[in-house]
């Protein structure tokens, strides 16, 4: 094979212009979803070959109007343009406009070709404009602006050949000075440009300008920025506003040129006719309302057939790993700490994929932007923002991705209000742990002949979970203060249908954030679990086949009882076992015993383990088995009572603990990656586990 | 700064207005980047079922705003 070359180009333009679309159109499935180095913004990069001999790499930067950033996505932008020797530097950027709306798209064109960055215009939904009547002279746009201009039809993808030849030519940047500096500041700007060595002087006045959100800028740089900045009395905005002005006017005079003929206003009356449905004052609510049920059905249902196809599976590779491999500590480790320990992962992911497809669909036909407008008001009564409510909806499948998905919540306060109350929403792992403890104590009995009691109960728990997400968020309103102001200025798009390609590229991206985010932390401390719950010290361990033969002479060795038996007095005197018994005095008071207080420890890593240690403590073995577990539980005798062990006042106590506590250490593993430190994650904790532990006193004394 | 005190906030839906200028820096950079130009035309769509944000056409597409960020802009009619 011949030596390829490689050029980078980023794509830019604001958002909904179609970027996506266009990058998943030009490197299909060879695309991989990283970070900025210091930031937690999603960086998106794929490989798309342009021709035997040339590859690009290209780079799907954050939607934005313009350099001047609002949120942490936004900044990302403003740094990769203004860093010309860092790695995300493109050679070549390919602007993506909304036809459209061609105004709105033009402003980040004007302040890349003040850039000096060599930018390709891609003219994106041309169909749309057409149909809506509008139509451009191309030749003229090319002319006016100095930059080569290509129709493409992203959705359909239409156009990305011509765009990949257009990419292997050489480029130069634009001759056109859009932007004049205002005369007073000329002096620093050409001071920095010197001391910095750039190439334009708008390079030097954004320097000026946003010297605090470029984090590659060393502090001895950023102080003589600072300092000439005080000299000459520039700070950050003072000019904004002009610039932002001067550029409408200049993107005016090339419109006026351009149009030929322009859109019928009529054009958009379908979507205006669809937002009097959407959001109605009451319709809006219910169609939302029964947007969220269908999701939630979905979850439970759709997810149920693959997620046990993969329980049973894992169950399965487990058994069979322990009884084909050698004997030994290592293969034992394989075959119950790692194995189970990514089927605990695995599980998750028909549920997730699920959620996401319809969050996807939702936002790909402009309906998510409604459910934002309809939101607001309402969530902002609770100190968060109309766009908390798809992470909050996202937290009923996984806080991981739901904690992910703020990142597009500009206002700080906002945002980390939103992370914080997110691992309240029910999420999936809490069912498994939801489903055994209501089964046992809630009878399957209907009332009125169509309500069961059971599913009621279930219903009730996420209710109360979205309820002390909500007050949580409520009272961190009136604590925490923030000088930064909260707005909602949001482009409302047109109502269409969906890409579907671009729902699946959506999946599979939320998915495997999902996989690699909380895999390994579950992994890693699965496998830690693991550790703490087989081995113990070593004379009681060794000594539990003797000590279960005294005790239960008539079982026989080898056959599987007898087994059972043996793990559950392992796994009693094991650490996970001492720790156990350590907490009970704290847990007595909840109505738990040891045992539980290891199911407690265990499900530290993720909840769902609650139930597999249950099953192993109560020696059935590895089954998960619901209604073995269900029969055991309830014959389960205790000792202080007589009665049984598991009450309703122990078995409520528990659903409520479920409810509130943390018990999650990969969304503490986010948490603190997403907030900086591990001030937001440990407060968190503390906090949840301490309503946890409260509410499910309070539940216990109550009920008992 | 405008004589005539009235903004965005107080149309009605449907109502078309001029926009004059802003009362409120921080903001008035954020509107503009978004296409609220001084002397260019804004249309009142709808509000949200509490009154708050509300819709609004300008510069060629609809915006989302709230009442807060709406009082800001000045306008003729």
């Amino acid at each position: 094979m011949s030596a390829t070359t490689k050029i980078k180009v980023a794509l830019a333009g604001k958002p909904n212009s179609g970027k996506s679309s266009l990058f998943n159109q030009l490197t299909g499935l060879n695309q991989k979803v990283g970070n900025f180095p210091g930031v937690t913004v999603d960086k998106r990069t794929g490989i798309a070959e342009l021709d035997e001999f040339t590859n690009a790499e290209i780079l799907d930067l954050p939607g934005t109007y313009s350099l001047y950033p609002r949120s942490l996505d936004e900044k990302i932008v403003a740094e990769v343009f203004a860093d010309r020797k860092g790695v995300h530097f493109p050679d070549k950027v390919v602007l993506v406009a909304d036809t459209t709306n061609l105004k709105n798209c033009f402003l980040l064109l004007t302040q890349l070709i003040d850039l000096k960055i060599p930018t390709i215009l891609a003219l994106n939904m041309v169909d749309v404009a057409a149909k809506s009547g509008m139509s451009i002279d191309i030749k003229v746009l090319a002319s006016l602006f100095d930059v080569p201009v290509v129709f493409i039809n992203a959705r359909k993808g239409q156009g990305i050949e011509k765009l990949k030849k257009m990419l292997l030519q050489p480029l130069k940047a634009s001759d056109k000075k859009i932007f004049a500096i205002a005369k007073e500041i000329m002096p620093a700007v050409e001071m920095v440009k010197v001391e910095l060595g750039l190439s334009s002087d708008y390079e030097a006045y954004q320097f000026l300008q946003q010297k605090d959100h470029y984090q590659f800028l060393s502090d001895q740089q950023r102080k003589f920025i600072k300092e000439l900045g005080i000299q000459h009395n520039v700070f950050p905005g003072k000019y904004q506003g002009a610039e932002t002005i001067l550029r409408y006017g200049f993107i005016q005079e090339v419109l006026n040129k351009i149009v030929i003929r322009s859109a019928n206003p009529e054009w958009n009356k379908r979507s205006h006719q669809l937002d009097k449905i959407f959001t109605h004052k009451i319709g809006g609510y219910l169609i939302f309302f029964s947007v969220l049920f269908l999701i939630f059905q979905s979850i439970f249902t759709m997810a149920q057939i693959p997620m046990d196809f993969i329980d049973s599976s894992f169950a399965n590779l487990a058994n069979y790993l322990s009884k084909n491999l050698p004997e030994g500590p290592l293969f034992e480790m394989i075959a119950q700490g790692i194995v189970p320990g990514i089927g605990g992962i695995v599980i998750f992911i028909p549920q997730i994929a699920i959620l996401f497809a319809f969050i996807a669909i939702l936002e790909e036909t402009g309906y998510m932007a409604r459910v934002v407008f309809l939101m607001d008001k309402i969530m902002r009564q609770f100190g968060l923002n109309g766009k908390s409510v798809v992470p909050l909806m996202s937290g009923w499948a996984c806080a991981i991705p739901a904690i992910l998905a703020t990142r597009t919540i500009e206002n700080w306060k906002d945002r980390l209000i939103t992370i914080f109350v997110i691992p309240f929403m029910s999420c999936s792992a809490r069912l498994p742990v939801f489903a055994i403890l209501v089964a046992l104590i809630v009878p399957d009995d209907y009332v009125l002949g169509v309500f069961n009691l059971q599913g009621i109960a279930l219903m009730g728990l996420y209710l109360l979970g979205f309820l002390a997400a909500i007050l949580s968020a409520w009272v961190m309103k009136i604590i925490l203060k923030s000088k930064e102001r909260s707005f909602l200025i949001m482009e409302m798009p047109s109502y269409r249908m969906p890409k579907w390609s671009n729902v699946g590229y959506t999946i599979v991206e939320k998915t495997k954030a999902f996989v690699f985010e909380a895999g390994k932390v579950i992994l890693a401390i699965s496998i830690i679990l693991w550790v703490l719950a087989s081995y113990g010290p070593s004379d009681e361990m060794n000594k539990a086949k003797e000590v279960v033969h005294a005790q239960h002479p008539e079982l026989k060795v080898s056959h599987d009882e007898f087994n059972n038996e043996v793990a559950a007095y392992k796994l009693e005197h094991s650490y996970a076992g001492i720790i156990g018994k350590g907490i009970e005095p704290v847990i007595r008071p909840l109505g738990y015993d040891w045992k539980i207080g290891i199911a407690l420890i265990t499900s530290f890593a993720a909840r769902e383990v609650f139930v597999g240690t249950i099953a192993t403590i109560y020696s059935l073995g590895s089954t998960e088995e619901q209604s073995t577990i269900k029969k055991r539980l309830q014959n389960e005798i205790n000792p202080e009572t007589g009665g049984p062990r598991f009450t309703p006042a122990v078995g409520f106590s528990l659903l409520i603990f479920y409810t509130f506590a943390m018990q999650c250490a990969s969304t503490l593993a986010v948490v603190k990656r997403e907030t900086k430190g591990w001030k937001w994650p440990i407060i968190q904790l503390v906090y949840m586990t301490t309503l946890a532990y409260v509410f499910a006193l309070i539940t216990f004394q109550i009920l008992s | 700064m405008v004589a005539n005190n009235k903004t965005v906030a107080d149309m009605i839906p449907g109502e078309t207005a001029i926009i004059v200028g802003f009362s409120d820096e921080e903001i008035a950079v954020k509107l503009l980047e978004m296409g609220f130009l001084p002397g260019t035309a804004v249309r009142f769509n709808f509000t949200a079922p509490f009154g708050d944000p509300v819709c609004v056409s300008v510069s060629g597409y609809d915006l989302s705003l709230r009442k807060d960020e709406a009082c800001v802009i000045s306008i003729l009619n």
